[in-house]
């Protein structure tokens, strides 16, 4: 019975798909254009080349050609798509490493002591809707490296998920459970390792996967913002350009890297979920 | 003004750099190489450097048979030998004083202004001098300030106010700057969105939109005097909007402005795309104008003074290359390539020859809609800081002449020049004339007072 749904909501995603080409092909048909009053003049312009909405051909080929040769390096302006996108995960992976390092611990301070809780509850909040990119001319000026402040940008955007998220799962495990250490004298390290944290993993990880899923959507941004490298910068560089074309296969790129992402993070919740 | 300090004070100098574990440090990991690079640079031989031409020039097969194609590679071989002096730079090689600092970061913004600086990198200027240099492409100029004063970058394509603006803190913390030479002259346009078509009166601007691509920027002084000439109070009766050069076209086109005073090749962009047409050359408001710099700061001057020396041939052997109109076509398709400008040939082209449709159905040819002239005047800094002052940027009193001579590096400029053959003006200051007004930079302060449009001082 599942197989069969699956069967037919396959089915219907690629009929959406096509349905979904057939009428971009059918929007972006070339229009045929008056003729130029002096063609040396019309030689001159784009002939519209570059302006308008790309057709679905010209996409699969773009795609083609940067997937034939991802990782090509032609100066430090003009990298291939793998090797952007290689920049762009390793600065994702360290901001995030580092906010797991600070928030993980600090949550879980916040959600064993109330009164930490409380103290710290004002400067989270006010801190939390930051926009992560509005702290970038500070951390520029005050860190003074643009790759370490693009780090920094998404350490901050993606601290605030798991802090809260580690807090309220630390904060809400049963009671029964802590009981029952206590009356067994379990030290605190060994409550914490033992009862607490496996009790909140699955918490832990949904505000990890949040996380993950802000850094990579900030990640973009502030690379359009800083340049040098990155799949941002792609994005920037072929603006520049007024490629549409490259824009498009960036942006089916990003989306297609970001849900890989979520799928890791989903699938690691579901490894420490658990019955009860 | 008191966070202007002059960066040529020999009592700042040395006790900055007395310091023995500085010295000890810059010195030693330097030392072995210098050795190294002087036997290299003095068996380059002809060979070599015509070789590491032609690979500079064609990196890549379809660039190639592109180029060959339209020259002949002959043809360009010759063009070449005639602006190196090839003979001579081996000779050159041979007293060139070691280098502090061989690897360098160059940031530039890919516009057509930084011509020279960009393909210097391609066509191997750089090396010849024993430089390596990585050149940054940049995302706005406010990062390249930033990039700057935070030593991300050792030299940088500049906005030429923009190291008057840093040296005296304005927008940033001061920090002494330098212009060691223009980058280009004129190369600018008033672009307008074709719904315009009709208002080519900038009296009829009442009210609309214009981009420019810094506050500290030739594009902001000329589009504001411009307007202010023809009655329109620029703070009042338009909107100025900054935006980085190569977000222009994109924002015109989405009608997020009516037009902009920017640079090249985004007005041919503009065109190229049918999104705009050119409504005026900035040549046509102040011919001879200075647009981009080539700057670096007052720090790694005083540091690396054999680097700068070798920087400062560099840059003004590929300016004296880009000057010549015969190699234009050769270098629009040099600086064209995603590590670049990433931007179509033909449009490069048109700017860089010269010969170009403005949008309206008429092929133009203005030879020097863009030039490569290095020259660092002093009196057009002076200029500059007039305008700053004129529209609130700069208050109270400025020491004109101190100020555009601490920053402008126009004596630097004609030692280096000779010693590359090049003809410099005897003179620093001259006299020159915007919009038909003539400027005098010996008397400023008049100038600025004989305007009638200005913000309330």
């Amino acid at each position: 019975m599942r197989s069969v749904l699956n069967l037919r909501a396959a089915i219907l995603s690629l009929l959406i798909f096509v349905l979904f080409v057939a009428i971009w092909h059918a929007a972006t048909l070339p229009v045929e254009k008056a003729a130029g009053a002096d063609p040396e003049y019309a030689k001159l312009l784009g002939g519209g080349k570059s302006s308008g909405l790309p057709t679905p051909a010209m996409i699969g080929r773009t795609i083609w050609t940067n997937l034939a040769d991802p990782f090509y390096d032609r100066g430090p302006n003009d990298k291939g798509i793998g090797i952007q996108l290689a920049f762009s995960m390793a600065r994702v992976g360290l901001g995030f490493l580092c906010a797991a390092l600070v928030a993980i611990p600090l949550g879980f301070l916040i959600g064993m002591s109330p009164l930490i809780y409380r103290a710290l509850n004002p400067f989270i909040q006010v801190l939390k809707p930051i926009s992560p990119l509005a702290w970038m001319p500070l951390a520029l000026y005050t860190i003074k490296d643009a790759a370490i402040s693009s780090v920094f940008v998404i350490f901050i955007c993606s601290v605030w998920p798991m802090l809260i998220n580690t807090a309220y799962g630390v904060a809400s495990v049963k009671r029964d459970w802590l009981n029952v250490a206590k009356t067994l004298e379990v030290g605190a390290l060994r409550k914490a390792f033992r009862v607490i944290l496996p009790a909140a993993a699955p918490t832990i990880l949904t505000g990890m996967r949040i996380s993950m899923g802000i850094a990579w959507l900030v990640i973009v941004a502030a690379e359009m913002l800083v340049g040098g490298t990155g799949i941002g910068y792609f994005v920037w560089n072929e603006w520049n350009n007024l490629s549409l074309t490259n824009v498009i296969f960036a942006i089916l790129t990003i989306g297609i890297v970001g849900m890989l992402l979520d799928l890791v993070f989903g699938w690691l919740t579901r490894l420490v979920t658990y019955q009860e | 003004m008191s966070g202007f300090k002059n960066p040529y004070d020999c009592e700042v100098n040395l006790s900055a750099c007395g310091c023995p574990a500085h010295a000890q440090e810059t010195g030693h990991s330097e030392l072995p190489d210098p050795v190294a690079s002087s036997t290299d640079t003095e068996s380059l031989n002809q060979r070599f450097i015509e070789s590491a031409l032609v690979r500079a020039l064609l990196p890549q097969d379809d660039n190639r048979r592109r180029f060959i194609r339209a020259v002949g590679a002959n043809t360009a071989m010759a063009a070449i030998a005639s602006v190196f002096p090839i003979g001579a730079l081996a000779a050159m090689a041979q007293d060139k004083a070691p280098l502090e600092k061989k690897e360098l970061k160059i940031g530039f913004i890919p516009i057509t202004c930084a011509t020279p600086l960009i393909m210097a990198g391609p066509l191997h200027f750089y090396e010849q001098e024993g430089l390596k240099v990585t050149l940054n492409k940049t995302a706005g100029w406010a990062l390249i300030r930033d990039k700057m004063l935070n030593k991300e970058h050792d030299a940088s394509h500049f906005l030429s106010p923009m190291p008057l603006a840093i040296s005296l803190g304005l927008g940033s913390v001061a920090q002494p700057m330098n212009v060691a030479t223009i980058q280009n002259v004129n190369g600018q346009a008033i672009t307008l969105a074709n719904k315009h078509k009709d208002k080519r009166d900038p009296k009829q601007w009442k009210g609309m939109t214009f981009a420019v691509p810094f506050d500290y920027s030739m594009h902001n002084f000329l589009l504001r005097y411009y307007v202010a000439e023809h009655g329109l109070d620029p703070d009042k009766d338009i909107q100025i909007r900054v935006t980085p050069p190569p977000e222009m076209v994109a924002n015109l086109r989405a009608g997020n402005v009516d037009g902009f005073l920017g640079p090249d090749p985004f007005n041919q962009r503009a065109v190229y795309d049918e999104i705009g047409f050119i409504h005026i050359l900035s040549k046509e408001l102040w011919d001879g104008h200075p647009c981009c710099a080539f700057g670096l700061s007052g720090e790694f001057i005083r540091e690396n003074p054999n680097s700068f020396a070798a920087l400062y041939r560099a840059v003004l052997n590929a300016a004296a290359m880009a000057r010549d109109p015969k190699h234009r076509a050769l270098i629009a398709s040099v600086i064209a390539p995603a590590n670049y400008l990433n931007q179509p040939v033909p449009v490069l082209e048109q700017v860089l020859t010269g010969k170009f449709a403005d949008g309206l159905g008429n092929i133009k040819t203005v030879s020097d809609r863009i030039d490569f002239d290095p020259f660092p005047w002093q009196s057009m800094a002076v200029w500059m800081l007039t305008q700053m002052k004129r529209w609130g940027y700069i208050k109270g009193d400025v020491n004109y002449k101190q100020i555009a001579e601490q920053v402008f590096l126009a004596t630097d400029a004609k030692k280096r020049m000779a010693e590359l053959n090049q003809k410099a003006p005897a003179a620093t200051y001259a006299k020159f004339k915007v919009m038909g007004k003539e400027f005098d930079p010996a008397k400023a302060d008049a100038y600025l007072a004989s305007f009638t449009i200005k913000k309330a001082a």
